[in-house]
């Protein structure tokens, strides 16, 4: 394209990130934000597949309404490490750790994080916290549920709880300082020209996670120290007996851990920001309150824990409180659906599969967000809590929004992270296949927890076996949906198609370097005179490079 | 409402059912036609707008202050309309119920204790009558449960070391599940069992022909005795060495920080096992604590049996209301303390 | 790589190369990914600044558990709180406070290119701080002498609030909760202020290499403010457990 020849951009180059070095030593003592961010993505794969396991294991035991694969004990293990795995060792890292780590320095035009050699110790605690997890479940598991309510887990469970809470405590800490790495590029280094107003959402909603993250994790690090030394020293701050209070507890989890899934979701929906835009080749329609609606959820996250409490002895009027807080906190999702669906307007789409998963999100995340409304409304909770429909819920959220967005972004900046296509048609088919079996899946369960199927059950009344056996035949679908991507994006790293710099033609400063890109990201440092999503028309389009020489004024 | 021919709901059997299921039936409509609107806006427009020339280039359209306000607004006031619908159900039905039968739970590992005033007792089952309003008082002896009867449309948590309420009235008679519906253990999914609902006349045989059990106030009175709390607070709660219990129930109580407290469940409930936290105005901290000497069951026992005392000056003997006359011996007074008030 | 020092006051920085005589780079500290010292600066104090923000949030949650606690059991922590050596604790506040001015000192004196004042003040910062920290070890022993070392953490020396004289309407075991939550704090705090120790060794070593002055002075006072927040929770840790009640008990 005549457009392209006008940047200063290296052909593809022989040099890349990441074949500039060789050997085990220097990947493992990287301080290249890309080389971490594949560091992060096979050991997030890796906790997945860990997870995915779990989660095969419950629904192939819930087929039945006896206990005929796993004994109780088992079963309530299972479940509990299943949440652990993916809460802790997935979904709070997956986007920001590996595409966000990638592309944040990218998308803003620096060579790198503020603080390389803390990002590298990120992912070093973030292994150190899955080790400690691992041997947990290894050396017996840990059976109270991931939401580890006291006085279950602090007096009468006789599972590993410290080192599962220890591994999720260290891990913690690797959210933390990615929070705080990403929030001081942001802030600091910006190319020339790039005003926050001309970062791509892919930024905004990171940093919006960002916050949420430096602010929300100590409180669930103090939480868990304050649930081990319950369980190892009986200080009796959760216990009624010594004068303490086994709610407290819920209240201290539940302040991290409603905010911790705005981390999950935030990204995610960053990505669609992007793919949305990209795919349609337009700017997003409302950039300006998508941006702010980022911000007003991860503020507003903050204050609707207590909905977790409606049937806890919370009081009225605590729950009337925090039942108004949850349906504001919905309204700025809504926004952002709506801005997205607008932005298709008059566009000029295409299917590639990346826009699939987008389009996936978009559906799936309308569904899981008007179900929760169902939750925020007091009277209904009262019925709903603790049953099927919460579960089916939140894995609308978190497997149909999260998951979906991260698969699409995973395939959409493929090639500029690997050099190499994946193959579009298979793709294509496995977003579908990913679709249907989610759907199949986690929709009966919303009928189940309305007739009253509690969660956490493997033994069950008979009349819930046709719905379940529903779900468990749509997770085996949605099994081999995700299997597929895993093989083909490796088999792709060896045999794919090589990838252009720019494989999608797009004005995203990404994608102004090579694919895969140079270790310092840009030859030149790039001076920023067009705005985010900007495809004006190629003639008009200017990059002026300014050569990394301290002696030269800035511009 | 009645909402027993509709699938995929439980069926229907509580004053409560029919309005949380009307609630529900209207959020589901706005999902389904938000949802429906969404995946067909999106439906058509990618196809409407699909890419036809691999280079072109559509005109860019920045956004519209009108339609975001538009769809900020009536999204908001959709919102609202359900958290006022919601919390106005919920308010209802958390004030406490006048003219409400009592009946005590005890959850724990894993089972469910229950226990009427009347005297009878049952495991995992909870016999009620059709149109009488049901309060339940529960506790738990060792983690945190949830009782739930799905067909009532009701939870609530038991906490340890505090009494939680919730009540009902039931509108239809048949056999519904109970389940716990808080992770405790093990046995969490083995934690379930029937309330069974009869008509007031089925209801009042299945009474008598369960009746040689005591009430939970004459086991209380046992206990009080047995426990000694005889010889501070007298026989019939008159008093002495410790504060006077007939009436108290309900009353206000002045404490020695100068705090007034409300003596309900509660109250009575931690001052026997953490006596020294609500001191009653003019009396020292000699009250041993029961912590550990008295199990869950044994306090609501108690409790039932000071709740039966009546305030002091009345004639009348402090017995438990037996209906279908148990033979629940009256214990003799004690011997009055040396030394009142 | 050879080392060059010179003794130059003013011209620290210019006058300091480790094996980097071949770059055209500006500043030798200047770490490759950033465009200019300004931008390092920037994003060093402000990542300082966002990593103070957490430890806020972090000891938020033990001061929400003692707002809780000491609302319902007043007079038992009261009564605990008279029982601590007042005298200690105040001493501890004076030498922080102090400390605090001497690590203000330090950054001002690096920052005039003051070098004597600079080593001076930062030896003394760490002197008083391992003051504080020997002072709060005196404290522990007397608790562990009098038996309040809550729980079970010493076997066979089981907590026990004897010698604590109770303020009427004060349950003992609400006297050890908040020894709990007195060990907690403090402890927690006692561990940032080791982490701080260090700190202020590393930045003390390289100052006596001359890395530091008026052209580069950042991590000095990054590390400043570190110090200043240690301290300040201190403050805020003072009164909350010294200082209740104390007229209540004469």
């Amino acid at each position: 394209m005549k457009a392209m020849e006008t940047f200063v951009t290296p052909t593809p180059s022989r040099v890349n990130y990441l074949n500039a070095t060789y050997g085990l030593k220097s990947w493992l003592l990287t301080k290249d934000h890309k080389r971490i961010a594949l560091l992060y993505l096979g050991s997030i794969s890796f906790f997945f597949l860990i997870g995915g396991l779990y989660a095969m294991a419950i629904r192939i035991e819930l087929l039945t309404p006896q206990a005929d694969l796993l004994q109780s004990t088992t079963y309530n293990k299972v479940f509990t490490q299943h949440g652990i795995i993916m809460v802790f060792f997935f979904l709070i890292p997956s986007i920001p750790a590996t595409l966000g780590n990638f592309l944040v320095p990218m998308m803003i035009g620096a060579k790198d994080l503020a603080f390389p050699r803390i990002n590298l110790l990120s992912w070093y605690i973030y292994m150190l916290g899955g080790i400690v997890t691992i041997y947990a479940l290894l050396a017996g598991g840990i059976d109270t549920g991931w939401t580890f309510y006291t006085p279950f887990s602090t007096s009468f469970s006789n599972s590993y709880v410290v080192a599962a809470g220890l591994g999720i405590f260290i891990s913690g800490f690797s959210s933390i300082l990615t929070g705080l790495n990403f929030i001081v590029t942001i802030h600091t280094m910006r190319a020339p020209g790039m005003t926050w107003f001309r970062m791509p959402l892919f930024i905004w909603s990171h940093y919006a996670t960002s916050l949420v993250m430096i602010l929300g994790t100590p409180v669930i690090a103090i939480t868990i120290l304050l649930l081990a030394f319950e369980r190892l020293a009986h200080i009796g701050i959760f216990d009624p007996a010594a004068g303490g209070d086994p709610v407290l507890f819920q209240h201290l989890f539940w302040f991290y851990s409603h905010p911790a899934v705005y981390i999950m979701v935030l990204p995610g929906m960053g990505v669609v920001s992007e793919l949305i835009a990209n795919f349609s080749r337009k700017n997003i329609f409302g950039y300006s309150f998508v941006a702010f609606s980022s911000l007003a959820i991860a503020v507003f996250g903050f204050l609707v824990w207590g909905h977790h409490l409606f049937v806890a002895s919370q009081s009225v009027y605590a729950g009337m409180i925090f039942s108004f807080l949850s349906f504001a906190v919905a309204i700025p999702s809504a926004i952002k659906v709506f801005n997205w669906t607008a932005t298709l307007y008059k566009g000029s789409i295409s299917y590639d599969t990346p826009m699939l998963y987008a389009l996936g999100f978009i559906g799936l995340f309308t569904v899981g967000g008007m179900t929760g409304l169902f939750l925020a409304a007091l009277a209904v909770d009262v019925h709903v809590s603790d049953t099927y429909f919460i579960v089916a819920h939140f894995h609308y959220i978190m497997v149909g929004g999260t998951l979906l967005a991260y698969l699409g972004g995973l395939h959409y900046w493929w090639p500029k992270i690997s050099g190499r296509m994946y193959p579009e048609g298979w793709g294509r088919f496995s977003a579908l296949v990913v679709f249907v079996g989610f759907n199949l899946t986690f929709l009966p369960q919303f009928v189940l927890g309305y007739m009253g199927m509690p969660r956490r059950y493997h033994v069950y009344p008979p009349e819930f076996q046709v719905l379940h056996v529903l779900s468990s035949a749509g997770a085996s679908i949605l099994g081999i949906g995700l299997l597929i991507p895993l093989l083909y994006l490796i088999w792709s790293m060896r045999y794919g198609k090589i990838a252009a710099s720019n494989p999608w033609n797009l004005p995203g400063l990404e994608w102004q370097t090579s694919s895969p890109p140079p270790t310092e990201n840009f030859e030149l440092t790039p001076v920023v005179t067009w705005e985010a999503y900007e495809f004006a028309p190629a003639e008009e389009i200017q990059v002026v490079g300014k050569f990394r020489d301290t002696s030269v004024e800035e511009v | 409402m009645q909402t027993s021919w509709i699938p995929f709901v439980p069926p229907s059997a509580s004053t409560l059912s029919g309005k949380v299921d009307a609630l529900y039936f209207y959020l589901s409509g706005v999902t389904a036609f938000f949802v429906l609107l969404i995946f067909g806006v999106l439906i058509f427009f990618v196809i409407k707008y699909r890419r036809r020339s691999p280079y072109e280039i559509p005109r860019p359209i920045a956004g519209s202050h009108k339609l975001e306000m538009l769809w900020s607004v009536i999204p908001f006031l959709i919102a609202m309309s359900m958290f006022a619908w919601g919390a106005q159900l919920y308010f209802q039905n958390r004030r406490p119920p006048t003219n409400a039968v009592e009946v005590y739970v005890v959850g724990k590992q894993w089972m469910w204790k229950i226990q009427h005033t009347t005297g009878q007792r049952e495991i995992n089952e909870l016999h009620v009558p059709v149109g009488r309003r049901v309060k339940l008082i529960m506790t738990t002896e060792d983690v945190i449960h949830d009782f739930f009867i799905p067909a009532f449309r009701i939870k609530a948590d038991v906490v340890p070391g505090r009494y939680t309420t919730q009540w009902f009235e039931a509108t239809k008679p048949g056999t519904y599940h109970l389940f716990c519906a808080e992770y405790c253990g093990m046995n969490h999914s083995g934690m379930i069992g029937s309330v069974v609902v009869m008509e007031p006349t089925e209801f009042d045989n299945w009474l008598s022909g369960n009746t040689n059990q005591q009430s939970p106030a004459v086991a209380g009175q046992q206990l009080y005795q047995t426990l000694g709390c005889v010889s501070c607070h007298g026989a019939t709660g008159e008093g002495g060495r410790g504060p006077a219990l007939g009436g108290v129930f309900g009353s206000q109580v002045f404490l020695n920080n100068g705090q007034t407290v409300k003596a309900d469940e509660a109250y009575i409930r931690e001052s026997i096992v953490n006596p020294q936290a609500k001191l009653v105005n003019g009396f020292g901290p000699i009250m041993p604590t029961f912590q550990g000497q008295i199990s869950e069951e044994q306090l609501v026992q108690v409790l039932a049996f000071i709740k039966s005392l009546p305030a002091q000056g009345s004639q009348t003997r402090p017995t438990a209301p037996s209906p279908a006359g148990s033979a629940s011996a009256a214990p003799s007074p004690a011997v009055q303390p040396a030394g009142s008030k | 790589m050879p080392v060059r020092r010179k003794e130059s006051r003013n011209k620290l920085a210019e006058s300091y190369t480790i094996g980097h005589e071949n770059e055209e780079h500006g500043h030798p500290a200047l770490q490759h990914h950033f465009e200019n010292m300004e931008q390092q600066r920037e994003a060093s104090t402000l990542g300082m600044w966002v990593f103070l923000v957490t430890e806020i949030m972090f000891f938020g949650g033990m001061f929400l558990a003692y707002t809780l606690y000491r609302s319902k059991y007043p007079e038992a922590f009261a009564s605990a709180s008279n029982h601590l050596d007042l005298k200690l604790g105040a001493i501890n506040t004076v030498v922080l406070i102090l400390s605090s001015f001497t690590m203000a000192m330090a950054v001002y004196s690096t920052q005039i290119g003051k070098r004597r004042n600079q080593i001076i003040s930062l030896v003394l910062t760490l002197l008083l701080g391992i003051t504080f920290l020997g002072i709060k070890a005196v404290e522990y022993h007397q608790k562990y002498v009098d038996h309040l070392i809550p729980g079970r953490l010493i076997p066979l020396r089981p907590f026990d609030a004897s010698g604590v004289h109770l303020l009427p309407g004060a349950a003992k075991q609400n006297v050890e909760m908040f020894y709990w939550i007195y060990f907690a704090m403090t402890g927690m705090h006692a561990v940032h202020m080791i982490i701080g120790i260090g700190l202020i060794s590393v930045i003390l070593f390289l100052s006596w290499r001359g890395r530091y002055g008026p052209e580069y002075h950042n991590p000095v006072e990054v590390s400043g403010l570190y110090w200043h927040f240690v301290d300040i929770v201190w403050i805020f840790l003072f009164p909350l457990l010294y200082l209740l009640g104390r007229h209540l008990e004469h």
